[in-house]
């Protein structure tokens, strides 16, 4: 009986018409997005002016190529061009997938949550039928199953819902922070910067509403009554974003996209007609379509894939239970969980070098090895503080110091906490090894953060 | 759809609840802290009065030059090297605003790079060409360093430098040099303070947020003087924190025995410059002190994250000037004798550092090296 449904479920075909227009506007998006990287120069700061590259764990193979990154950038151009247009669409989305998973894997510093959602979309696409319609490869329109589009869906319901459950933590509902010290020093936009976020209220209001927003908008998205309310929300929380905070980038605009995925297939129709007129598109046999896919072996592939990713998607994110002390302190678990503008973190990290055979000292200059950005970002991360340590270890003994120690004089600041001392300064980081165990040489936050997840 | 409407209900009533708990205190925050009053006090009470002061001081030490000039004997000689402190002195007070013309010259490192290059200077003496004004490597040829070893690096005593000066009398290479010196930094000097005084309305109007703004550049210069002019220039470098000892990268390595009165002069502008205290006379106006005050967390809500930061950095001030008390006015006896005392001093303005950098300008919204990553 189950079964049955199940089955029905997965064999259900339906017109193609959202895959069509979520690979088109991802493919494009991802374009406007890499073209902005470059045009910013950021491809020349961030992956080819610093000498050392923060690596992820098991990933330090991973490093910028050189004058060749930028040859990476173009492949990963043209793969989302191609993606866009439908052409030899399965090799398109991964390269296009691997391509951007390397550029984020070249370097931690630059971690955003919405570039990860980029890669497990693109990931998610490989196994999806985006280019049964409307595109240069189909030479006739295929339906699709059901639960292709459904998974999309599904990867947007993770990503708000556990954005919006991190968000329920003492931080953010009883201190409205970090909101508090953002909104705060928005003096400058244009009516309200000056009047409505001077107001304590305001940062409870944003802080709560965002909350609500994240937790609410994927149920409100997936039922037909609240769906065009859900939409309008969407489109004014994500301006929002955009305008309060503008370093926010392509995010917003990745968003608002995503969610359109929710509507029915008549609105995807109706928009593509839109694209083929502006565009002068005639499309072949536009209007008849075949099923091809209602056999189970066809799916079960792509489906036991789908199933151990939405596994990982959903358990990934909770990793950080396993861990001892406050998360947002030792941000061990933090990364890939959809935890969005939860903090305002600053640090000031510097390291001693000591060389145990003459017991001399040397304090290194960070400058020497890191731009600022990285500097910015190492000061309160620990496992960059140890890999960065590691580093410096390393030079050294280069340097023809053969037993040196190093440590850490580190002060952060959280969410407007006064500073205080973040790693034991008695602990000699060289010797540590960079794992997924508990960090202990993290000194605790002198405070309990209560929160949800 | 039940559960949404228990969630809700829940949620709203929740945040009712938070929100009137912290509605007691809320009443003083209503008004939005005057930004421009800050950048009008810092103008005009501490940026334009000091940047005066020391053209004065200058213009004094031009004086004692020429008297010197036409009369060169001990005594001309010592009023020189005691206006040459005096002036020293006061340019503590201004070595931290590196904006605007000042930034576009070069003017501090034109003022103050030690250790001096004293092979270069006497190249430049001995006739060599050179160009005090748009080569780089000429900075530290230049200045209050360069000037401090003409006037005490010359020899072990007054009479001994003095001998310098004058064989040859109409035309004494070494004093034409040292002359060229102030002059250089007369003009230099004038030419910053036309800026400012040109400039003043344009600066205190830019009350903005951006990196160009003049709020976030004077925090960042600020920051910037305190960490790396005042920490690491005079104690942190010559103490040997990043290297092995460097006694004679100490201020007035020549003078010998101004290096701490220098730093406690270099210390003193920071508290002033925090706290908004007119630079002539005691009385305070704003400064990143009322700032932060306004921004202090008493004034929103029972919340206790960030209560008092202002006091916290004032006392931090307070006990770094203890620890430099503690050291001996020759900094380079310091070093030798005890140089534990200085990496305590060190320690002790470190803790500024720390709060400045961080939570300062985390709470004032203020990045610290201006970068537009995206963030989310």
């Amino acid at each position: 009986m189950l079964f049955d449904k199940l089955s029905d479920y997965i064999n259900k075909d339906v017109h193609p018409y959202p895959l069509s227009l979520y690979r088109i506007g991802f493919g494009l998006l991802i374009m406007f997005s890499l073209l902005r990287f470059w045009l910013k120069g950021n491809i020349e700061s961030l992956y080819i002016t610093p000498t050392f590259h923060f690596s992820y764990y098991g990933f330090s193979w991973v490093k910028p190529l050189g004058i060749y990154t930028y040859l990476l950038f173009a492949i990963c151009f043209i793969s989302a061009f191609l993606v866009m247009i439908g052409y030899k669409y399965r090799y398109s989305i991964i390269v296009l997938f691997l391509s951007f998973t390397y550029i984020e894997l070249m370097d931690k510093t630059t971690y955003l949550n919405h570039y990860y959602l980029v890669s497990c979309i693109s990931f998610l696409m490989i196994f999806l039928p985006c280019a049964n319609y409307f595109s240069m490869d189909n030479k006739e329109n295929v339906k699709v199953p059901k639960w292709t589009i459904d998974s999309l869906k599904f990867m947007i319901i993770i990503v708000y819902l556990y954005a919006g459950l991190a968000k329920i933590n003492s931080d953010w509902l009883i201190h409205a922070q970090p909101l508090k010290i953002w909104l705060r020093a928005k003096y400058t936009i244009p009516l309200i910067g000056e009047t409505l976020l001077q107001q304590n209220f305001s940062y409870y209001l944003f802080s709560w509403g965002g909350m609500i927003y994240d937790c609410l908008i994927p149920f409100l998205l997936l039922y037909n009554k609240t769906r065009n309310f859900a939409f309008f929300m969407v489109i004014a929380f994500h301006v929002m974003t955009r305008v309060l905070f503008p370093p926010i980038g392509m995010f917003p605009y990745i968003m608002i996209f995503s969610c359109i995925i929710f509507f029915d297939s008549e609105l995807h129709k109706k928009i593509i007609d839109f694209i083929k007129y502006i565009f002068r598109l005639k499309i072949k046999n536009a209007e008849k379509f075949i099923s091809r896919n209602n056999n189970f072996s066809y799916n079960r592939f792509n489906i036991s894939i789908l199933a151990l990713f939405f596994l990982f998607q959903i358990m990934f994110p909770l990793r950080s239970n396993l861990y001892k002390g406050e998360l947002f302190w030792t941000e061990q678990g933090y990364r890939f969980s959809w935890r969005v503008m939860l903090i305002e973190k600053a640090g000031y990290t510097t390291f001693k070098i000591v060389d145990n055979d003459s017991n001399k000292f040397h304090v290194v200059n960070n400058n020497e090895f890191l731009t600022p950005f990285q500097e910015k970002q190492m000061s309160f991360q620990p496992d960059m503080i140890l890999e960065y340590a590691h580093y410096l270890g390393d030079t050294f003994k280069k340097r023809g110091f053969d037993n040196v120690s190093v440590y850490a004089e580190s002060y952060v600041t959280l969410n407007g906490r006064p500073s205080m001392r973040f790693i034991d300064p008695e602990v000699d980081l060289y010797k540590l090894k960079n794992d997924f165990k508990h960090k202990k040489w993290i000194i605790p936050i002198n405070d309990d953060i209560k929160s949800l997840l | 759809m039940r559960f949404f409407k228990k969630f809700f209900c829940i949620a709203l009533i929740s945040f009712f609840i938070s929100c009137t708990e912290n509605d007691n205190q809320q009443t003083s925050s209503s008004d939005n802290y005057n930004r421009s009053s800050l950048l009008t006090n810092v103008v005009d009470n501490i940026i334009i009065p000091a940047h005066q002061r020391f053209q004065d001081e200058l213009t004094l030490l031009s004086e004692q030059l020429v008297e010197f000039n036409s009369n060169r004997d001990i005594e001309t000689l010592e009023n020189l090297q005691l206006q040459f402190v005096e002036t020293y002195k006061y340019w503590q007070h201004i070595e931290m605003f590196n904006i605007g013309y000042a930034e576009e010259i070069y003017y501090a490192s034109k003022m103050n790079i030690y250790p001096t290059n004293v092979s270069r200077i006497n190249d430049n003496i001995n006739g060599g060409s050179f160009d005090l004004d748009n080569n780089p490597n000429q900075y530290s040829a230049q200045g209050f360093p360069a000037l401090d070893y003409l006037l005490f690096g010359l020899g072990d005593s007054n009479s001994d430098i003095l001998d310098a000066y004058l064989d040859n009398q109409n035309d004494n290479l070494t004093l034409n040099y040292l002359s060229l010196l102030v002059a250089k930094m007369q003009v230099n000097t004038t030419d910053v303070i036309n800026y400012w005084t040109n400039n003043r309305q344009e600066f205190i109007n830019s009350s903005g947020n951006s990196a160009s703004s003049s709020l976030n550049m004077l925090a960042n210069d600020f920051v910037y003087y305190y960490e790396k002019g005042f920490r690491a220039n005079k104690i942190g470098i010559p103490a040997g924190v990043w290297s092995g000892l460097l006694p004679q990268n100490v201020e007035a390595y020549y003078k010998k025995d101004i290096s701490k009165i220098l730093a406690k002069e270099a210390l003193t502008a920071c508290v002033k410059f925090f706290n908004g205290t007119h630079f002539n006379g005691q009385s305070t106006g704003e400064g990143f002190y009322d700032y932060l005050a306004y921004l202090d967390d008493t004034n929103y809500s029972s919340s206790s994250m960030f209560i008092g930061l202002n006091d916290d950095i004032v006392s931090t001030f307070a006990n770094a000037d203890e620890k430099l008390n503690s050291l001996d006015n020759n900094f380079v006896s310091q070093i030798e004798s005890n140089n534990m005392q200085m990496l305590e001093a060190y320690d002790a303005i470190q803790q500024g550092v720390v709060r400045l950098k961080t939570n300062m300008l985390s709470i004032l919204g203020i990045s610290v090296d201006y970068y537009d990553a995206d963030g989310d």
